[in-house]
């Protein structure tokens, strides 16, 4: 990381003000004000401010290191952020206490870039988890319901259940942190890298899983990922970042928020370089950025 | 805690501030000795929080008796074979050790107060501890080390659930609890170990190596050491569960974090045993003015 950053820019740019693309009656499920982060000094993220409409699906893009991860757990508040609020659902999610929080919680389902499942519980307790956790009152039996239903509408056989995260292949641990994260029937659904590591058919697979939930469910999704192919087929709006330290002071670190089909006519060389998988001036850019 | 970190971030600009203005070796001895009080500082400042986090959470909802369960298992059951191993190996040791010098002023017949006083009141206790920081601590601090680095224990805080409330509260309650118990296997098993190695091998008669045995350990040496052993339990748990928790990432960072978990632990014990071997002695020698007595 760069030491001798920029000051974090405390308004926001012009193009952060930038209107929702679904127009401004649409309900927001989530506002992100003048959101900075900071680790050790180093700004990662400054200056955000978004909504995101119910029932829209974000894809959020980005090369590696430019903040997409941290806007995402920042969404669901796994990390405070150094300045700005977070508000889900019009509460500020910063304000909230610990036992607030975590029954806000519930309505967030998770998708980890590696499926996070616990090693230590076969997949029929990994998907249980959340319904045991938030429903104590719920039986066993309709618990076994519900995870059985989830386990197949990601597309898993009955066998799976018994098994441990150790036994199954990557796709089937993603498609597990899916039926997990949809147990609750969330009202936002983040993925993380949803596709990295992942086989062309496999990643096909869980963009066309990440298109059944939305149609199955009133769910609002963000989909983070490196994936030009998941963002186009799953997104109706994209966000690319740019890394803060690569940007001069007052600049926006999203470099484009609209459709994807607009993704290749962006004003901005650096979206259009980015679609196409071109490295450019990155190279020279680096270097400035080093020095 | 963005308070703290913007306090840190003061410190550093002025570390760099520094840096330009000092002579080499001068600001780096200045610089690593700065770097190491705000570390320390900022670590039991942690510690302490994260410590006050476990204990608020016991103190008002226990996690569930299946979770508890694994735990206790784990950390008692599991644990008890290798405590009694060593207990009696240790025991053995310490007729072996001793016999020659007792044997020499005639005194044979009393090996039995040495070893079962050594081990009641202080080689039990810290022989269960250490043998529990090595066997369970490590394991903790690599399991939840592990549970860091892949982001399970991200996705238990996504699922509404406390991380601490859910996976350290149960250890520490099982190290806590139990530890007494691996305590009083230690002590028993390095009695029997002594008394076989006394008694059947060195050939010491059996009535007065037990006569001497009974006269020469008292109720308050049980007590002591079993006291002792509650803050070597607790201290195990939080240690290890804390240093999982804050596990760096990667396979490197597991294994320094067991590492860790076990070095901070075994010299906290010893540092503890020493504090409290201290206030332990002068209540001792209130109840008992004459203290142990070998004739």
């Amino acid at each position: 990381m760069n030491t001798e950053e920029q000051p974090i820019s405390e308004e926001p740019s012009q193009v952060d003000e930038a209107p929702s693309p679904d127009g401004p009656n649409a309900a927001p499920l989530i506002e992100v004000n003048n959101l900075s982060i900071d680790f050790d000094g180093n700004c990662i993220l400054s200056g955000i401010t978004r909504s995101i409409t119910r029932g829209q699906t974000v894809a959020v893009i980005g090369e590696s290191g430019c903040g997409k991860t941290v806007f995402m757990k920042t969404l669901v508040a796994l990390l405070t952020p150094t300045t700005g609020t977070v508000l889900f659902d019009g509460v500020n999610l910063n304000r909230l206490t610990p036992a607030q929080l975590a029954h806000t919680r519930r309505r967030f389902g998770f998708v980890f870039q590696n499926a996070a499942l616990f090693d230590s519980m076969n997949i029929f307790d990994n998907v249980a988890f959340p319904i045991r956790q938030n429903e104590p009152t719920t039986g066993e039996d309709e618990v076994r319901q519900r995870v059985r239903k989830h386990l197949v509408e990601v597309g898993l056989p009955e066998d799976v259940a018994g098994k441990f995260p150790a036994e199954i292949s990557g796709g089937m641990q993603k498609r597990v942190g899916l039926a997990r994260a949809l147990v609750l029937q969330p009202e936002l659904i983040v993925y993380d890298e949803p596709t990295t590591g992942l086989d062309p058919i496999m990643s096909d697979v869980i963009n066309e899983l990440i298109l059944h939930t939305r149609r199955l469910y009133p769910v609002t999704s963000v989909v983070v990922t490196h994936d030009m192919h998941t963002a186009r087929k799953v997104a109706d709006r994209v966000m690319m970042f740019y890394p803060r330290r690569m940007l001069d002071k007052g600049q926006s670190q999203i470099l484009f928020d609209g459709p994807p089909s607009q993704l290749e006519h962006a004003e901005d060389r650096r979206v259009r370089q980015f679609v196409r998988g071109e490295a450019g001036d990155r190279l020279r850019e680096m270097s400035r950025a080093m020095a | 805690m963005s308070g703290d970190s913007s306090s840190i971030d003061r410190l550093s600009s002025f570390g760099s501030r520094l840096q330009s203005r000092l002579p080499h070796p001068l600001h780096a001895w200045i610089m690593q000795w700065g770097t190491a009080v705000v570390d320390g500082i900022s670590s039991v400042g942690d510690l302490a929080y994260f410590t006050w986090q476990m204990l608020s959470w016991m103190f008002t909802r226990l996690p569930r008796r299946g979770t508890m369960m694994i735990n206790f298992y784990q950390v008692g059951v599991l644990s008890l074979p290798v405590v009694a191993l060593t207990g009696t190996f240790i025991g053995m040791v310490l007729a072996v050790q001793s016999y020659y010098q007792f044997q020499a002023i005639g005194l044979e017949s009393r090996l039995g107060v040495v070893i079962n006083t050594s081990l009641v009141r202080e080689l039990g206790p810290v022989l269960a501890a250490t043998m529990l920081a090595g066997r369970v601590g490590g394991a903790m601090a690599a399991v939840l080390g592990t549970m860091r680095v892949t982001e399970q224990i991200d996705a238990l805080t996504t699922m509404g659930a406390d991380p601490i409330h859910y996976l350290v509260v149960p250890r520490f309650l099982a190290c806590l609890l139990l530890i007494p118990a691996l305590t009083v296997m230690a002590d028993f098993m390095g009695i029997v170990g002594g008394y076989f190695y006394s008694v059947i091998i060195l050939g010491i008669d059996r009535a007065a190596y037990l006569h001497h045995s009974r006269e020469g350990v008292v109720g308050f040496d049980l007590f002591s050491g079993i006291f002792k052993s509650f803050f070597f339990g607790g201290i195990i748990a939080i240690i290890s569960c804390y240093r999982g928790f804050n596990c760096q990432p990667g396979a490197e960072g597991v294994g320094k974090a067991a590492t860790a978990a076990f070095v901070y632990s075994f010299v906290l014990i010893l540092a503890i045993d020493l504090f409290l071997n201290i206030v332990l002695d002068s209540i001792y020698f209130m109840i008992y003015p004459e203290g142990t007595m070998l004739f």
